[in-house]
C-alpha cells in the first residue's frame, strides 16, 4: 500500500518544554486518520511541521516517500483547512475569489463551480466571505482546499464554534471525499464520537503518541478509551 | 474660459499623469490597506524627503535619489521588522522620522529651504514635463503588469499568509515585492500630491471602495474610479479657482468618503457594508 506520510522520531522542542516527543507513525493512501488529544497535546504543532510552517524539528517527515526538507512539491498535493481561518472581516473577496485563491492554474476555473456545487455553496458564490456564517465559511475553506484535487486533506479541529447542522453536513462531506474520491484525510478532533464514526485509523497524541492503529482496536478497547478520556478530562480541568 | 484649460499642453500632461498615478495608488494602496499597512505609504514618502534633500544638495535630479533612498530604506525596515519582531506601526514610525530627520539635516547643511523643497512637499502636478509624464506612464504600466501576472499570489498572501505559505506561495518574497512597488508608487506620486499627502491617495479611495465592492476586482475598479475622479476634478477645480491641486484632490476624495459614510448610515448599502 502506498505510504502517504511517514513520520519518524519527530521531536519538537520549545525552550522550556517538549511539544512533541519522539513521535513516529505512518499514514497510507485512503486512510481516514483521526488524531485525538487534549488541548495543548501538540496537534497543531505537529500539523505546522507537516505543512512546512515550522521547520525547527528533529526527526524526519516524509510525504509520498520524499523528505519534506528536500522538496516542497508535496504541498501541491495537500489541501489544508485551518482551525479558524483568520482574515480581515471586511476583506473584499467573494466566496468565488477565496476558492480561486487555492487554484494553482487559472485555467481550471470550471473546477471552482464544480466544487462549489459539491459543497452546497454555489448559491453563495458572489457573497462576501466575511458575511457568511461560521459553518458556511468552513465549507468555503474546504472548497478552497479541494479545488486542486489534492491527494491528502489535512484538517485542524475545524468544527470549533460551528452549529450542529453544519457539523453534520461537514462530516458527511468528509466521509464522501474519503470513500468515493479516495482522498487521504488527516483530521485532528476533540470529538471522540465523530472520530469513532468517521475515521478508520486513530492516533492518540499527548506530546507522545500513546496509541496509533485501526479505529476499531481503539474504540473496542475500553481501557484505552477510558485512559484517553481521563487524560483529556484532566487536561481540560487543568485548562480551566 | 472653462474649456480653454483643455487646450494647454501642461494641462494634458497633468491630467494624463494624474490619471496614471490615481490608478497606481489605488491598486498598490489596496494591498497595503488590507494588510493593515495604511500608513506605510506615508512612511516611505517621508523617507523620500531625505532622498530629495540629498539629490538637491548633490545636484542630482531629486526624484532619482528619492527612489533610491525610499526603496532601500523601506526594504531594510521590512527586513528589520521581520528579523527582530518589531510591530508594523512602530517600524512605520522609525522609517517616517528617520527620513524627515535626514532631510532636515541635509537641508541645514546646504543652506536652508528652497522653493524646490516646497514643490516636493506639496506636489507640483501642473509642472510635470514630457519626460516626467513618460516616466510616470512607464512605471505605472510596469507595476500593473507585475500585479496582473502575480495577482493570485498577491491576493492570497494578503488574505491569509499562513494558508498562502501552505499553498506553496513564497510569501516573504511577495511581501518584499509589495514594499518595493509601494516605494516606486510613492515617489512617482510625489509630483501629484507631494510628500505630505501621499497616504491620502493610498488609503481614502480604497476604504471608500471596500464599502461598495463585493469581490476584489470590483473593489479595485471602484477604487480606481473614485481616485481618477478625485484627481481629475481636483486638478481642474484647483486651476479654475487658483488653489493648491494636492489639497483639492484630497478634499474631493474625502468628500466621496464622507458621502459614502452618509449613505451607509442611512442604510442604503447592503449588509456586508
Amino acid at each position: 500500500m502506498l505510504k502517504v506520510v511517514e513520520i519518524d522520531h519527530l521531536t519538537i522542542e520549545y525552550p522550556d518544554v517538549k511539544a512533541i516527543d519522539d513521535v513516529s507513525f505512518t499514514v497510507n493512501q485512503g486512510d481516514f486518520l483521526g488524531i485525538i488529544g487534549p488541548n495543548g497535546a501538540g496537534k497543531s504543532t505537529l500539523f505546522a511541521s507537516m505543512l512546512n510552517l515550522n521547520t525547527k524539528y528533529n526527526g524526519t517527515i516524509k510525504f509520498f516517500g520524499t523528505d519534506i526538507r528536500k522538496s516542497k512539491n508535496y504541498l501541491k498535493e495537500i489541501g489544508y483547512v485551518p482551525q479558524k481561518p483568520i482574515f480581515e472581516k471586511n476583506f473584499p473577496a467573494t466566496v468565488n475569489d477565496v476558492v480561486k485563491m487555492g487554484l494553482q492554474k487559472e485555467s481550471d476555473e470550471n473546477k471552482v463551480d464544480e466544487i462549489l456545487q459539491q459543497l452546497w455553496i454555489h448559491e453563495l458564490s458572489e457573497r462576501r466571505i466575511g458575511e457568511l456564517s461560521g459553518g458556511q465559511q468552513q465549507r468555503v475553506f474546504i472548497a478552497k482546499a479541494l479545488v486542486n484535487n489534492p491527494k491528502v486533506l489535512i484538517l485542524d479541529e475545524p468544527v470549533t464554534g460551528i452549529d450542529q447542522q453544519s457539523i453534520d453536513l461537514f462530516y458527511s462531506i468528509l466521509k464522501e471525499l474519503n470513500s468515493k474520491q479516495n482522498i487521504t484525510i488527516i483530521w485532528s478532533s476533540h470529538d471522540l464520537d465523530a472520530v469513532n464514526k468517521l475515521a478508520n485509523h486513530v492516533a492518540c497524541l499527548n506530546r507522545t503518541l500513546f496509541f496509533h492503529g485501526e479505529s476499531d482496536d481503539f474504540f473496542e478497547n475500553d481501557e484505552l478509551v477510558k485512559q484517553y478520556s481521563e487524560a483529556s478530562m484532566q487536561e481540560h480541568m487543568h485548562h480551566h | 474660459m472653462a474649456f480653454e484649460i483643455f487646450t494647454f499642453s501642461f494641462m494634458h500632461r497633468a491630467i494624463i499623469s494624474g490619471i496614471a498615478i490615481a490608478i497606481l495608488c489605488s491598486v498598490v494602496g489596496l494591498f497595503l490597506v488590507l494588510r493593515r499597512y495604511s500608513l506605510f505609504g506615508d512612511a516611505i514618502a517621508h523617507s523620500s524627503f531625505g532622498g530629495i534633500a540629498l539629490g538637491l544638495m548633490a545636484g542630482i535630479y531629486p526624484l532619482w535619489t528619492a527612489y533610491g533612498v525610499s526603496i532601500i530604506s523601506a526594504l531594510i525596515m521590512t527586513r528589520i521588522k521581520d528579523r527582530f519582531n518589531i510591530s508594523g506601526d512602530a517600524s512605520i514610525a522609525v522609517l517616517l522620522s528617520s527620513g524627515i530627520a535626514l532631510g532636515l539635516v541635509i537641508i541645514g547643511l546646504s543652506g536652508g529651504f528652497t522653493l524646490d523643497i516646497f514643490s516636493f512637499l506639496f506636489g507640483s502636478i501642473l509642472l510635470v514635463s514630457v519626460n516626467d509624464t513618460i516616466l510616470i506612464l512607464s512605471l505605472t504600466g510596469i507595476i500593473l503588469i507585475v500585479i496582473l501576472l502575480l495577482y493570485r499570489q498577491l491576493l492570497y498572501s494578503t488574505f491569509n499568509e499562513e494558508q498562502a505559505k501552505v499553498s506553496g506561495i513564497p510569501v516573504e518574497k511577495i511581501n518584499y515585492l509589495i514594499v518595493f512597488m509601494a516605494g516606486i508608487t510613492v515617489v512617482t506620486s510625489i509630483q501629484l500630491v507631494g510628500v505630505l499627502l501621499i497616504s491620502a491617495l493610498f488609503v481614502i479611495p480604497n476604504v471608500t471602495a471596500i464599502m461598495y465592492g463585493k469581490g476584489f476586482k470590483q473593489t479595485v475598479i471602484i477604487s480606481m474610479s473614485f481616485s481618477i475622479f478625485s484627481v481629475v476634478a481636483g486638478i481642474l477645480v484647483s486651476y479654475i479657482f487658483d488653489i493648491t491641486p494636492a489639497g483639492t484632490i484630497v478634499l474631493i476624495a474625502i468628500g466621496i468618503f464622507g458621502c459614502t459614510i452618509g449613505i451607509k448610515s442611512a442604510g442604503l448599502l447592503s449588509r456586508h457594508n
